[in-house]
């Protein structure tokens, strides 16, 4: 591909955040990500700007003012309730030849991993998946993008000088959200969905909201997570009342547990499950399988909770629990229950 | 229906490590594996295949050695197989990787569905399946858990999402990505893998491929890594809580309430 000269590179000013709308409301992925985009706008002198494309959302852009957004962009159309790649993708391409950000930086959900990649193909530009990093270059000023990869094993660092925008996705609750500023303010540009970018060609026939399914690993700030140990469904039981005795807290599963069927899928953390990265992981009779550690070693604070002292699990946890959890999880939560 | 089933070698992640002189990747010795998420992907293409007839081939980009994924593949069904080799593709990132694969798929021709795993275990991008949606120009939907329907002309599909699920359709040629909910892969016959030993699998180059070679390998990646290192260290030492299990519960409480985590 050729490479910008750098007269074309400094055509492309901002740092911009694709934001994340779920059942018409903008997650909190988004306020991170706006308070990171705010970092990398000062070191650059430009802005922040968000693109909120979404269906009924009147009103709610504005609230990323506080969040350090300079101006927020909103395709409000019936025709974005539900998530269709190939339109967003050609508004995303069409804003980005229009306006011309410099960085454009977006959640590493399930829509977002499936529309940068798309976005970036079709813009010719390099994209770094969830990076856990951001920073400028202080040299040349390029985007330097911080990941790890062969499952938190290594990080790698990545750049893409020789094109513009630079593109990133970042986990949820990777970056810290920002104290709001109710003072700041900013402007609202408005964005029509033109016909040419629906694709009449797909069509979304239902959406679901199920419990089945909707596990929301990456937005928890507290995982309790369950393995062999469990015993069976019941076990789960005792760990889902744990984890609504704690604030914040969603229950995981080891893939033994979720291949004897005691749990669905959705909760499977590990290498063919979900990689988490929560503040705190409590690992309940999970032996530590490698395929397991590396979907969430990266947690902060690890606590397992066995009846063996010598798995790997309890090795590398920073807290080491030696007993009987079906005897210490209830008193636990006889105990919260209680205050 | 004809269907391209994309598939990577990896590295096994518990052998990934750092040479410290070099800053590299010690791949010498480790064993390479199917990536896990494309085994659903292979028993996918079969099952479908098997509804509709026609064929399924499995497509890969990787050095020589990969050819014993796509051994594999076929050791489960898959009808054939072609390898992406050649020094030209080395150091691809997933913007050339995906444009590799779409050139592939465009000569293979007249392919109906392309299935990818949803991602990679040493890559982790999840990006190449969309890439060669975007590059093909076609539709795609990623986090499949079910095909629920197929025909010639279209597909339904159920997809995974942070909210629950939700079921699209949408008109063929496209690309889909699956997770491991869609199948329980199946274990290879003594047939199967006896075709896997005997059956010929076509390398091939950027020229047969049509590739412009702007766009592959290091030069048509743009993204450059700039710097490889091991992560931080975790900690330093475990902190070990034995006794009954009130002591265990009551110690583990404490430690749960100096952190505000209750």
């Amino acid at each position: 591909m050729i490479a910008f000269t750098d007269t074309e590179k400094k055509e492309y000013r901002n740092i911009w955040v694709v934001a994340e709308i779920l059942s018409g409301e903008i997650q909190p992925v988004t306020h991170e990500l706006t308070g990171a985009a705010r970092t990398l706008a000062d070191l650059r002198k430009s802005e922040v700007w968000v693109v909120v494309m979404g269906s009924g959302i009147e009103g709610k852009p504005e609230s990323l003012f506080a969040y350090g957004a300079d101006v927020a962009i909103v395709v409000d159309n019936l025709g974005l309730s539900g998530f269709v790649d190939e339109t967003e993708t050609k508004i995303m391409k069409r804003l980005i030849v229009k306006y011309k950000p410099e960085v454009v930086i977006c959640g590493a959900t399930t829509r977002g991993r499936a529309l940068m990649p798309r976005v970036a193909v079709m813009t010719n530009c390099g994209l770094t998946a969830d990076c856990t990093g951001l920073s400028i270059d202080p040299e040349n000023g390029d985007l330097l993008q911080t990941r790890p990869a062969f499952g938190g094993n290594i990080m790698a660092t990545i750049r893409c000088s020789n094109h513009r925008p630079q593109m990133a996705t970042v986990r949820p609750r990777v970056m810290k959200s920002p104290e709001p500023d109710p003072g700041r303010t900013g402007r609202i540009i408005k964005e029509e969905m033109l016909t040419s970018d629906t694709e009449k060609i797909k069509q979304i026939i239902d959406v679901f909201h199920s419990t089945e399914t909707a596990v929301n690993l990456a937005d928890a700030q507290i995982i309790i997570s369950g393995g062999r140990g469990m015993k069976g469904p019941v076990g789960f039981n005792l760990l889902k009342q744990f984890a609504e005795r704690v604030g914040g807290a969603a229950v995981g599963a080891s893939r033994a547990a979720v291949d004897s069927g005691w749990i669905p899928y959705a909760h499977q953390v590990g290498q063919t499950g979900q990689t988490v990265q929560t503040k705190v992981y409590i690992a309940c009779g999970i032996s530590g399988q490698i395929q397991h550690l590396v979907g969430m070693q990266s947690c902060d604070l690890i606590i397992a909770i066995d009846k063996n002292p010598d798995t790997p699990m309890m090795q590398v946890a920073d807290i080491a629990v030696v007993g009987d959890l079906f005897e210490i999880i209830p008193e636990i939560v006889r105990e919260i229950t209680n205050l | 229906m004809k269907i391209v089933v994309c598939i990577k070698q990896v590295p096994a992640t518990n052998d990934a490590k750092i040479d410290p002189k070099t800053k590299r990747i010690v791949r010498k010795g480790i064993k390479a594996i199917l990536n896990p998420f494309d085994t659903y992907a292979v028993e996918e293409g079969v099952q479908l295949r098997d509804k509709f007839e026609g064929e399924v081939i499995a497509l890969s980009m990787g050095p020589p050695k990969a050819k014993e994924s796509l051994r594999e593949a076929i050791s489960v069904g898959v009808n054939r197989a072609i390898l992406l080799s050649d020094r030209a593709f080395g150091g691809s990132d997933t913007w050339a990787t995906s444009y590799v694969l779409a050139k592939a798929i465009e000569k293979i021709g007249d392919v109906n569905l392309v299935i990818c795993g949803k991602q990679a275990i040493d890559g982790d991008t999840a990006q190449v399946g969309p890439g060669i949606a975007a590059h093909l120009d076609w539709l795609q939907a990623t986090y499949i858990m079910a095909v629920e329907e197929i025909s010639s002309s279209s597909i339904i599909v159920k997809r995974m999402h942070e909210d629950g699920y939700d079921i699209c359709k949408m008109s063929l040629p496209a690309v889909i990505t699956v997770v491991k909910d869609i199948n329980t892969p199946r274990i290879p016959s003594l047939k199967g893998r006896l075709a896997s030993r005997k059956c010929e699998i076509p390398v091939w180059k950027p020229d047969d491929i049509g590739a412009d070679t702007s766009k592959i390998g290091l030069d048509g990646s743009p993204t450059k890594v700039v710097k490889i290192q091991p992560p931080p260290p975790r900690h330093t030492s475990t902190k070990k809580i034995e006794g009954s299990s009130t002591e265990c519960a009551q110690a583990l409480l404490r430690e749960l309430r100096l952190r505000s985590i209750v």
